[in-house]
Parts: structure tokens; sequence; C-alpha cells
């Protein structure tokens, strides 16, 4: 009794379909939707917090570069779209990259506790494309965690503080239009600074069968890495470290920009992407999902 | 369907079993030998019972089947093609539900339906809407299909695993326990649908405790121990394995007891008004026919059939036990 329709077809575009499936998994996860209401709060608490501090009209920060905050924060009650840029430089350090540990730690170890990683299997969504949705989505996550961030700050930074032509760290004036568009590339940039940390919480996540020990795992090397980071003994070690060259984004604030750190750290990731990617797929492709 | 036509078929090993294995072995990494050279055989267009106490290997072997665990050794083939090689080629036309339902508690039990489809390459997403409300109806969870998954009670989830494993026309079914948690009434609907299923020429291979339950539904058996497989076949032939007893019920037990001895009946067992032995070979009729002759009155005279489960005993030797 063989059947005419025997031999089923596989669409082109149904990676696509697993993706979009992911995506809408994944943003329907309260989880996620917690985890960027914090994101989106800390532009908030950082407006309302310089707008107090500044309400008698002395400059935020202490006034000039000094070690005053994060970056920018002295711009801020000049010009609200510095919001955008102190922002960023705030959460880049341990919010976002500590939301993108959870989305990807959990990626498929969450799954696998679940159990629904075997009927995704048995699908069969295939191990190397599902993989590859889980990886599309988690850098879908960076774009949306920072632009979210950004947002946040530029609404905020609307509300609070007048917006207008803006200097650059360089000293020379640009327009607001030239200034919004280089807040959006700095967002760009930011969440590609992410893109190492997504690849190796992916490959945390394949290593076991509990969502939490691979968030907790993958939070905990962010906050090494991070310490190493701060110790000068370890300068050889410090240019392999994925967080090193995160705040040059600033460097797109100056004009001409400094493209130098901007491509070591983009160079980086690929780096990081590459090397955790593959022994994610290596480690992945070959295991027993006993769960 | 004794040809499988998915494809070019694997001439090695395309044989009639939907499902092959030859020497299949599992040691997990601990050095534990969880299936022992494993060889199996499900017919095509059977329901096939697959038992075995806790611990025995059949998740391991089921697991094996669909792709999810690397053999150690030996050779497994679903659908005449290699597992897990062919997994992307065979499972699309299986339907599995594999140690209960696994669902995403924040969707809904539609939500979650569409999720899973989404992930099969071969499912049509134009006809996906219609295909899944179509399994929410044939499980009887239509009316459920916009709760969140998380508040259905553990018989909902099973109907919903079990309509995951249909959202697509399947050529086998591997069922592990499909109506564990459910209340008699939805094992009836199950099992039901089972047979329903199986007249379609589905194969369906199920992994149950319940040995009524493989009785009721199972045309082929296999039972497993330790990892190894004790036996496989019809089930009408593994339970006439052990002969059938002959039971009287009587006022008279100790002259019954006699006349039956005297008749060839062994092992005659007394108990209060219930005399039982094994039956002999010779007619029945004659048995009776001297108990009355002998003045034995006779309330009950009759053949209890051999459960599944005492040829099960018999086999393992061990019962429902977990497998030290």
């Amino acid at each position: 009794m063989s059947r005419a329709e025997a031999v089923r077809r596989t669409s082109p575009l149904w990676t696509l379909g697993l993706f979009r499936s992911e995506l809408l998994t994944t943003f329907r996860r309260w989880r996620t939707v917690a985890l960027l209401g914090v994101l989106a709060a800390v532009p908030v608490l950082v407006g309302i917090a310089v707008r107090i501090e500044t309400g008698d009209g002395s400059p935020a920060g202490g006034g000039g570069g000094g070690g005053g905050g994060p970056a920018f924060i002295s711009q801020i009650t000049n010009n609200g779209l510095f919001l955008v840029f102190t922002a960023l430089a705030a959460t880049l350090p341990f919010f976002l990259p500590m939301a993108i540990g959870v989305v990807a730690g959990d990626a498929l170890a969450g799954e696998a506790n679940a159990g629904t990683l075997r009927y995704l299997l048995v699908a069969p969504a295939g191990r190397t494309r599902l993989l590859l949705a889980k990886y599309a989505t988690v850098m879908a996550f960076c774009l949306v965690a920072t632009l979210v961030v950004a947002v946040s700050a530029l609404l905020v930074g609307a509300l609070l503080f007048p917006l207008g032509d803006l200097t650059t760290i360089s000293g020379t004036r640009i327009g607001f239009g030239e200034g919004l568009a280089r807040a959006l590339l700095i967002a760009l940039v930011v969440a590609a600074s992410l893109i190492g940390v997504a690849a190796l919480g992916l490959f945390v996540s394949t290593l076991t069968n509990s969502g939490i020990a691979a968030m907790a795992t993958t939070v905990g090397l962010l906050i090494t890495v991070q310490i190493l980071d701060q110790i000068p003994q370890l300068h050889a070690l410090h240019p392999y470290l994925f967080s090193h060259y995160w705040l040059s984004f600033a460097d797109l604030m100056r004009e001409p920009v400094h493209w130098d750190d901007l491509t070591k750290n983009l160079g980086l990731q690929a780096l990081y992407a590459a090397v955790f990617g593959s022994a994610a797929w290596a480690r992945f492709t070959s295991k027993d999902i006993t769960a | 369907m004794a040809e499988v036509s998915a494809g070019e078929p694997d001439g090695e090993h395309a044989g009639e079993g939907v499902i092959t294995t030859r020497a299949l072995t599992k040691r997990y990494r601990g050095g534990q030998l969880a299936v022992d050279g494993l060889r199996l055989t499900v017919p095509a267009g059977s329901v096939f019972g697959f038992l075995g106490p806790n611990g025995s290997g059949k998740t391991t072997t089921i697991r094996m089947l669909m792709g999810l665990i690397e053999p150690t050794s030996g050779t497994a083939h679903v659908l005449g093609r290699p597992m897990p090689r062919s997994a992307r080629a065979v499972l699309p036309h299986v339907g599995a539900l594999i140690e209960g339902p696994a669902l995403y508690g924040f969707l809904s039990g539609r939500d979650n339906l569409l999720r899973y489809d989404a992930a099969d390459p071969t499912a049509d997403p134009r006809t996906r809407r219609a295909r899944v409300a179509d399994a929410l109806d044939r499980v009887g969870l239509a009316a459920a299909a916009g709760k969140k998954a998380k508040a259905y009670s553990l018989g909902m989830k099973q109907r919903l695993g079990l309509a995951a494993a249909l959202l697509q026309p399947r050529r086998l079914l591997v069922l592990d326990e499909p109506t564990n948690g459910l209340d008699p009434q939805g094992m009836r609907e199950i099992r039901t649908l089972i047979r329903e299923l199986a007249s379609d020429g589905t194969t369906v291979f199920l992994s149950s405790h319940l040995l009524d339950e493989i009785e009721q539904v199972c045309t082929h058996a296999a039972v497993m121990a330790r990892g190894r497989l004790i036996t496989q076949g019809p089930v009408a032939d593994l339970a006439a394995g052990a002969r059938g007893r002959l039971v009287v019920t009587t006022p008279d037990p100790a002259d019954a007891a006699r006349v039956l001895k005297e008749q060839g009946v062994a092992d005659v067992v007394v108990a209060e008004d219930r005399v039982t032995g094994e039956a002999p070979e010779r007619d029945l009729a004659e048995v009776n026919a001297a108990l009355v002759t002998a003045g034995v009155r006779v309330r009950g005279f009759g053949l209890e059939r051999v459960s599944l489960e005492d040829a099960f005993v018999a086999l393992t030797g061990e019962g429902f036990d977990v497998a030290g």
C-alpha cells in the first residue's frame, strides 16, 4: 500500500517559518517581556535622576569628562539625545548582556528542561536548523533589547530635556538629524557587541538540560570576564575578552569617527560567534537527547 | 504497505518491517547497558504493543528509533530507512508521543500545535490552522483550544500530545503510554482512536504498562526485560504460550478434586468452592460428564483464559517490578 503523497516536499522558506515561530515563542514568554521592561526602565531612572540632580541648573556628573558616572551623562541637560548614549553606556556592561545571557542560556536548555526539545526534533526541525533559528532569535533579541533601551531613552530625553544640535566629543557641532542617525548607528553597534555573549550563551545552553543552570553559567561567565578585564596584570588577555572593546561605541561620536576599536570590537564578536557557534553546533548535533 | 515508498528505499534493510532493528545496543556513558542486542520487527499495519517493566530499556529504544539517541552499535531502520541518519526523510511520516506530553505552558493548546507544526519542514503553512483544528477536534480538545496549556489537566495535556502526533497523516505512530493520566472514559476514547487509525492502515507502536490495554488494542507485542528482548509475535500466540486453567465451582470441592485428578488434570488446587487445575488435552465435555457421573454437584465449569499478564509474568519471571 504505497501512498501517492509519500514524498512530502520541503518549502524552501521553511527555515523562515521556524524562525518566525521561535521569535513568537520567545517574545510571548513572560520572562522576555519582563527583561525588556527592566531595560526600558533604566533610561527612565537615569533621566529622572539627572533631572532631579540638575534641578538647580548645575551640570550633572560634576562637569568635565572625569569619572563621574556613565559616559555623556554631563551632556544630558543640554540635549536629551545624550540620554540615549548614556543609557546604552549604562546598560551595556551588565543589564543588556545579562538579558542576552538569560535568553541565550535558556534557548536550548529550557526546551530540554520542558521536554519540548524532543518534540521539536521529532517534528523534525533538524538540529542544525533549530540551532540556527535559535541563534537568529537570540540576535534578534539583542537588537530589540538595545532598541528598547534607545527608544525609551529618546522618549524620556525628549520629555525631560531640550533637544537640538549637539556637540561631538571632538568639539564639533552636528545637527539633530545627524545626531539621531548616529544614535541609531550606535544602537546597532551596541547590539552587535552582544553577538559574542549570545554565542557563548547558546553554547552553554547545549551543555545542560537545565535552563536555570545555563542562564546562571552564562551570567557568571559575563561577570568573570568583566572582572578579568579590570585586572591590569592580565592586560595580555584583555584584547581577547568579549567585553573589552564594548565602550568603543563612543568613538562614533567623534569627528572624524575613530574606527580602530570599533572594528576590533566587531572582529572580536565575529570571532566569538564563529568559535562558540561551531562548538554549539558540534555539541548539539552529536548530543543524545535524553530529556 | 509492505514496501516503503518514501524516496529511495534502502536496499539492504528495506525488509517487511515498518520498524526493524538489528543488534541494536545502547550503553550510556556511565557504562550502564540500557538496550542489549535488540532485534525487533514491527510488521506493517500492526498495532504493536511494547511491554516491559520500568527501566527495561523501552524508552531508550524509542528514543533511538526517533533519532534522539545515537545507538552504541547495531542498526535501526524506520520505514525502511536507517535512523538517525535519515531522520529528516522519515520523521515527517511518524507521529510520536514520547515519555508523556511536553508543552509550552504560556501558550494556548492551539498555539502549542501551531509551534510544533512549524517545526515540521514538510508541513504546509497554508493548511496549518485547519490541520491544527482537525487534530484538536480529533482528540476532543476543540473547546479548550484557547486555554493556556499550563491550565490543562494531565489528561488534557496527554490529549494535546496526541493531537501533535496527528497533525499530518502518518504512516507510523509511536505512542509511549498514551492513556497515562486519562480517566476510564478518556482511555476508551483514545483506544477507539488508535483502532480507528490502525484501520486506516497506520502502523501503531504502543508502549504501555497496562497489559489489558495491550490485549484489547494490539495485534502484536514484544516484551523487554533488562535491556533484552524476551519475545515478540502476535498477541494471540504470546497468550497461547501459557495454557488456560480449568475452573470448577462446586459445593463438593473434595470430590471434585479427586475426580479431576482421575481425569488427568494436573496441578489441582482447591480454594473453598473453587477447584482449578491445568486443562487436560482431552475434550472438556467428557471431564464434565465424569464429574456429574461421580455425583459432584457442579455450579460452574469453564476454562479461564490466560491473560497476557500471566504470560508476561511467565516470561519475565518478575512481573512489573523495577529491574535492579
